[in-house]
């Protein structure tokens, strides 16, 4: 193989992204390439929000996790009780290292008794191969074995019911089979979008027949591919985190104080201490009222996106820093997520230090922000079982 | 009468003459043979072809004195490494590629497990690079003594170590202290993954990758950066030499001079003081400081014995310059090629391996122990002429192997030159079995066992390191614990070369650290920058 | 209610002395041993009928506040050493003095080594320092100043020998094979290194550390008697055949311990003398413990290479003249050592081993018949894993014979009985993969012993405390590591 000429590998939608693609903007992830934008950010976003959207989520992680005991092996690995996931259902979770500090958040899939899928941003081999000794469970990468496609927006059960999916008792974090275009399909609801949607789980062989079975159907209310570039944005509003953006995954953390434990993360509320042991747990017991940081939701003064911005109290003692942030064309605000030490927890008499570069002179603001709840946008269609049909 | 003579136009001589001479000093640099360069030099041994006769990669280099002489002015360019390989005696290949995922990928290949666990190994191995590398511009406390500066540099030492957390440190000791291969079992499972990371626990040193403190030496070799890519290497475009003609052109532009051809017998000394020294046809050249590239052991050896203190003349007698490593620069008339990689792969580009198990590493050392050299030797080549244009004729190439291991005397006896010659064809014959056909593409071999090493270069029993990079004689310890600052015991004589702090590598940061003290003494001024971190 | 305070698993000197201790604070003990008899190593074997021979055949110890404590009144007898040679030009040892050239050079050597020892020995006695912010700099910084009052030179040179072979000390320092040998056989017995291994310097100091090299009247199982007589008549209580199979727990802590027989005893404190593999991998699981701790402790090294040869000999060999009644060491010079430890790192079977050889029938009666003798014999390096366990055996013994035979010519007709013991079959009997429990090397000396997290004896699961020689501050039947953890219980509350 002559991976020298591919260090990033098409997707198994490629053939289909690729024509697409009029901008012929792609990025890199989890050496894959993928679309950053199609043609416009703006009009991508807004499908999300308005219609049907596609996006290519090959290049996601996923692991099986298989066996008898993969259960107790997951009880242990993860934060969450998992005797609570019952087969069919799916559970955001995150898993910890000794020192309780977060090595990635993922998508938990109890796909039968003991049959299970793992799917995260980063790579854990050797972590879960580790954490598996001593039970009787296999732990394989099956992320080139899977394809994954997430339809979402508020139309996305429309074109499933077009394509005779039963969806209508499909609740949040519920998956089920379905068959698109003779294909056997994982359909689970779940996202990235803080909307509606759905994510599709099948063999990458029949990728492209399913890609276009979706664009036909879903043609009617104007579905259209979206890139990584609008996807961020709505992440933003749904207010979720990404490894490596918004926090760094204990096992890479370079420096070791950039580790963060869930509750400075704003996920102390998965972690489970009645359900027994499991990896983490007793420096989690000690640290648990002991934050160093928590992770805000902000609101921003004006509408100068504050990316990377330093924050500060009462605009002069540094106090942490902007991780994600962006002018909402949903919620028509100005957001951002920061980690903040935890003193300032409260919010009280935050500043940002915008630096605007505009045409070569920076405009250098000091602005007031406001910490609000995270989702920054949660709309009902997200929840409604059955879902509304637009 | 000049203000500093250096012994020695190697690297660490030239860089030290160099910044005394920007600092305002007349310096001569005196040189043995009749080039320069020392274990930095590129000769043509072979019409039209340029090697680089001894050390053969530049990436331990500190940026910080390249920018401080202005050596890219003077002509300097590291050409980064895009490749490298192991080759498998089951006709196969583990490839080194730039970019990660095309890289995991090649290591999936092996193992989809160890392809993950290097993320975590190189993150592990920037973290203790993050603690040490800010050692190599210092120099060494003497942890005995009550002196201010010593109590400052100690309590500096400890406050680094003071802002890790407990286990964080207990970890980096237990990396100081362990064998490569023990280190490489806590990642890795594959014997072709590990043979290949082993390589730079070994390179130059009289350990195997079983024995402890091999974990170190990888370190050592990681240190090094290319424009921050840490633990890259790269070459010196023109060879090796390149790296001490621009030090020279810097040197010159300061207004100091390197006399050539000119072997030192003895430093002068009277009451206790250096008064220059006396070269071999005679002539006294007089200075009140001499500063000595050479090794420790043959610094003391122009010294006489009276002038030094009796404990001192012990350490350096205890002083370990055990060679392990030999040399064959081979002229090509054509490009070797390796059934076993793909056409067009770039791992030529890079370092060139034959041992695909710690096993036949660690068996290859044995031989050392043994007083022979291995017969399943491991060899690290290169072939700088599949990036570097300027060395050898266009279409032809030269390839450096880098051969461990070569003991300093072969069955307690003196190196013949059958030995050698048995040592060439082991070394080729290897490269033959993973290149066939590739002795008939050879026009010509420069072979260099320590004995070489030693007569031509000076470097006693033919140590490439001017002494072997173990922590007994790391640090405070090295040459000789009480000596460990440059300083030699003979007012006004320093120390300058590999032996000293740091150690070996062409690294530059004995001659810069010792020019450092030497100004200081001399209450002249500097324009060294501060060491660059590590970010 | 719990049925002890306390269960101790394992009644080696360590566990004894650590039930010991406890019991003397008012706790109420139990010591579980898996074997029939007390003592761990300090054990019998007999190579033939009639003939008998301690496992563990020398002493250095016991730890002086255990002896004290525990009223151990042992009758034990320095021992000199002889290092063989094949000519009959033996070399004497004891103390610090040797015959022969080296006579000055190697007092010297030994003063300046031992001073080094016994500025580290106090290390021996205290519960490991936490490395980093803050707290153990001070008590590290007290060690340092204990070295540095050595004065400036000796002080250097200690900081240079710590981390150094003990092959380059030899060789600079003397120039006697015989005794060069010796030190580098000392510094590696019981290890898996050699001599030319950087860091093998310092376990010959660890080693001179403990104390002199004695020979216990009734050798060690006597001394195992003692402790065990001591542990009762404090109110321990001792169970043998007691072999546990499970540490049980409620998620939180170490509630008691399940026996291979089945029953289970509940007890508020478990205390461990065993491996910390055994220990944390084997006893309490992967379910209770973090997953990397879980995987550390796998990654502990614990690799055997010392067999143990007993022989039963119908009458007194001859070892070419030398003084049957000190420890007679093959191992003739460094390259002797050095190549005796290079097969093993393949797990291949040397050629020619090294050996320490003790003869106890000719120090006291009722080891062999009258007239007859028992030879016991460290032999290095064994391979702890070779491919095929019965050959590499057979060839070993075969090469230790013909070893023996060289030194002692016509030993072989006197045989009447062998046995051998590899590295695994110590594991099987003993429980103990390597002499320590876990490698005794740099890397896991000290704080890093077993583990950094693990080092002051405590484990993260509560109440379960290690106290084994698998902790510092390693093996040899002296109950160091049982007392210290015993101290360190009384003093943080289990």
């Amino acid at each position: 193989m002559k991976h020298w000429e591919t260090p990033l590998k098409p997707t198994p939608f490629h053939p289909r992204t690729a024509a697409l693609n009029r901008l012929n903007r792609w990025g890199a992830w989890a050496g894959c390439t993928t679309a950053l934008c199609f043609g416009d950010e703006a009009m991508e976003h807004s499908a999300i929000r308005n219609a049907a959207t596609l996006y290519d989520l090959c290049p996601m992680v996923k692991y099986r996790i298989e066996g008898p005991e993969a259960e107790a092996y997951l009880n242990r690995l993860t934060v969450r009780d998992l005797r609570k996931l019952t087969p069919g259902g799916v559970q955001y979770t995150i898993w910890c290292d000794d020192q309780g500090q977060v090595m990635d958040d993922g998508t938990l899939f109890r796909l039968s008794a003991d049959h299970y899928r793992l799917t995260c941003q980063e790579r854990h081999l050797p972590w879960l191969l580790d954490s598996a000794e001593g039970f009787d469970v296999t732990v394989t990468d099956e992320t080139e074995a899977l394809a994954g496609l997430a339809l979402q927006g508020p139309c996305s059960a429309s074109v499933l019911r077009a394509l005779g999916c039963a969806v209508d008792a499909l609740r949040p974090f519920r998956a089920c089979s379905v068959s698109i275009a003779g294909t056997d399909i994982l359909l689970s609801r779940t996202g990235f979008t803080g909307d509606l949607g759905y994510e599709l789980w099948f063999d990458p062989a029949a990728a492209l027949s399913v890609w276009d079975a979706l664009v036909a159907a879903g043609a009617p209310w104007g579905l259209r591919p979206v890139g990584s570039d609008a996807l961020g944005l709505a992440r933003l509003e749904a207010g979720f985190l990404i490894a490596n953006q918004d926090f760094i995954p204990a096992e890479q953390a370079l420096r070791e104080d950039r580790a963060r434990t869930p509750w400075e993360l704003g996920l102390g509320w998965l972690v489970d201490f009645g359900k027994g042991p499991f990896t983490g747990r007793r420096a989690l017991a000690a640290k648990r009222d002991a934050p160093r940081w928590v992770t805000l939701g902000l609101d921003v003064e004006g509408n100068i996106p504050a990316e990377g911005a330093i924050l500060y109290h009462r605009g002069k003692a540094e106090a942490g820093v902007v991780t994600a942030a962006a002018w909402s064309p949903t919620l028509k605000a100005n957001i951002a997520i920061a980690q903040v030490e935890a003193r300032h927890a409260r919010g009280d008499d935050l500043w940002v230090e915008i630096y605007a570069l505009r045409e070569l002179r920076y405009e250098k603001l000091m602005v007031r922000v406001r910490p609000v709840d995270r989702p920054f946008f949660n709309p009902a269609r997200r929840r409604a079982t059955p879902p509304g049909a637009f | 009468m000049v203000d500093a003579i250096i012994i020695g136009a190697g690297h660490n001589g030239l860089v030290a003459a160099c910044y005394l001479a920007r600092a305002g000093l007349r310096v001569t640099v005196i040189e043995k043979n009749d080039w320069i360069g020392g274990a930095a030099v590129s000769r043509e041994l072979y019409p039209g072809f340029l090697y680089s006769n001894c050390s053969y990669v530049a990436s331990l280099f500190r940026p910080e004195i390249m920018r401080d002489l202005e050596l890219p002015k003077h002509g300097l360019q590291i050409l980064p490494y895009e490749g490298g390989a192991v080759f498998t005696q089951s006709g196969g290949y583990l490839g080194m590629f730039r970019a990660h995922d095309a890289n995991r990928r090649e290591f999936a290949r092996y193992s989809a497990r160890d392809a993950e666990a290097y993320d975590r190994y190189g993150r592990d191995i920037l973290r203790y690079c993050r603690f040490i590398r800010p050692m190599l511009l210092r120099t060494p406390p003497d942890p005995a003594s009550f002196r201010p500066r010593d109590l400052i540099e100690m309590a500096w030492l400890a406050r680094k170590m003071g802002e890790m957390s407990s286990a964080e440190a207990a970890r980096m000791v237990r990396f100081w202290t362990m064998s490569v291969a023990d280190f490489l079992d806590d990642y890795f499972e594959h014997p072709v993954v590990k043979a290949y990371l082993a390589v730079s626990g070994i390179i130059g040193t009289a350990l195997g990758p079983m024995s402890p403190g091999s974990a170190y030496v990888l370190l050592h070799h990681y240190m090094g950066d290319v424009d921050g890519n840490i633990g890259a290497w790269g070459f010196a475009r023109g060879g090796m030499g390149a790296i001490t003609k621009a030090l020279t052109a810097s040197l010159q532009a300061a207004g100091g001079e390197v006399r050539v051809g000119k072997a030192v017998k003895r430093i002068l000394v009277r009451d206790g003081r250096v008064r220059g020294v006396e070269l071999d046809d005679g002539e006294e050249v007089l200075a009140a400081r001499v500063m000595s590239g050479m090794d420790i052991k043959r610094t003391a050896g122009v010294v006489e014995d009276r002038h030094l203190p009796e404990d001192f003349r012990r350490g350096v007698a205890r002083f370990k310059t055990r060679g392990s490593s030999g040399k064959l620069n081979i002229a090509l008339d054509a490009a070797p090629v390796f059934p076993a990689l793909p056409e067009g792969a770039p791992n030529l580009k890079g370092d060139l391996h034959f041992t695909d198990s710690i096993v036949r590493m660690e068996r290859a050392y044995d031989d050392w122990v043994d007083g022979r050299f291995s017969r399943d030797p491991f060899q690290d080549c290169m072939i700088p002429t599949m990036i570097d244009p300027t060395m050898v004729p266009p279409g032809k190439h030269f390839m450096s192997c880098f051969v461990q291991y070569a003991p300093p005397k072969i069955n307690g006896g003196a190196w013949t030159d059958a030995d050698r010659d048995a040592f060439r064809d082991t070394c080729l014959d290897q490269i033959e079995t993973y290149a066939p056909g590739f002795r008939n593409k050879v026009l010509h071999v420069e072979v260099r066992t320590p004995r070489e090493l030693e007569a031509e270069v000076g470097l006693t029993e033919g140590n490439i390191f001017q002494g072997e990079l173990t922590f007994d004689q790391l640090l405070f310890n090295r040459p000789v614990p009480g000596w460990a600052q440059y300083r030699m015991p003979v007012k006004g004589l320093w120390l300058c070369g590999s032996s000293a702090h740091p150690g070996g590598g062409v690294m530059g940061a004995p001659g810069r650290n010792a020019a450092r003290e030497v100004l200081a003494e001399a209450k002249r001024g500097s324009e060294m920058r501060d060491a660059y971190a590590v970010l | 209610m719990p049925s002890s305070d306390a269960i101790i698993l394992g009644g080696g000197a360590n566990g004894l002395a650590c039930a010991f201790r406890l019991a003397g604070a008012g706790w109420r003990v139990t010591v579980l041993e898996a074997a029939d008899a007390l003592g761990g190593t300090a054990a019998v074997v007999a190579p033939a009928p009639g003939f008998r021979a301690p496992f563990a055949h020398l002493l250095q110890g016991p730890d002086a506040r255990v002896a004290r404590a525990m009223g151990l009144n042992i009758a034990a007898q320095e021992i000199a050493t002889t290092a063989l040679s094949a000519t009959a030009s033996h070399r004497e040892i004891r103390g610090g003095q040797v015959e022969g050239p080296d006579a000055a050079a190697f007092a010297a050597l030994h003063r300046r080594l031992s001073d080094i020892a016994g500025a580290l020995a106090p290390l021996r006695q205290r519960v490991p320092p936490v490395l980093g912010r803050g707290n153990a700099w001070g008590r590290l910084a007290k060690v340092a100043l204990g070295l540095r009052r050595l004065g400036a030179t000796e002080f250097r040179e200690a900081l240079r020998l710590l981390l150094t072979n003990v092959a380059d000390v030899v060789e600079d320092e003397l120039t006697d094979p015989l005794v060069q040998g010796a030190l580098c056989f000392d510094a590696t017995l019981g290890a898996w290194t050699g001599p030319r291994s950087p860091n093998s310097l310092i376990l010959l100091l660890d080693r001179m550390a403990k104390g002199p090299l004695t020979l216990p009247r009734g050798g060690t199982p006597a001394l195992a008697a003692a402790m065990a007589q001591a542990a009762e008549t404090a109110g321990v209580t001792i169970r043998t055949g007691a072999r546990a199979t499970r540490i049980e727990t409620d998620g939180e802590r170490a509630t008691g311990v399940t026996l291979a027989s089945g029953e289970t005893l509940n007890a508020d404190l478990v205390v461990s003398t065993l491996p910390p593999g055994s220990t944390l991998r084997d006893l309490v699981g992967a379910r209770v413990l973090d997953a990397g701790l879980f995987t550390r402790v796998g990654q502990v090294r614990a690799r055997g290479a010392a067999a143990k040869l007993t022989l039963a000999l119908s009458a007194a060999p001859d070892f070419r003249g030398a003084d049957l009644r000190t420890r007679l060491l093959v191992a003739p010079s460094v390259p002797a050592v050095e190549s005796a430890w290079t097969p093993v790192k393949y797990g291949e079977v040397p050629d020619r081993p090294v050996m320490e050889i003790v003869i106890p029938s000719a120090h006291e009666a009722g080891w062999a018949p009258e007239g007859a003798h028992v030879l016991s014999a460290v032999v290095q390096f064994a391979p702890h894993a070779p491919a095929d366990r019965t050959a590499a055996k057979a060839a070993f013994l075969a090469n230790t014979l013909k070893v023996l035979e060289d030194h002692a010519p016509g030993i072989g007709r006197l045989i009447v009985g062998a046995d051998l013991m590899m590295p695994w079959e110590t594991l099987a009997r003993f429980g103990v993969p390597c002499w320590h429990g876990a490698e005794l090397s740099v890397e896991q000396m000290l704080f890093l012993r077993p583990l950094p997290d693990l080092a002051q004896y405590r484990t993260p699961l509560d109440r379960l405390w290690l106290a084994g020689s698998g902790s510092h501050p390693g093996g040899g039947i002296n109950g160091t590591a049982g007392w210290n953890a015993a101290g360190r219980i009384l003093e943080v509350g289990p």
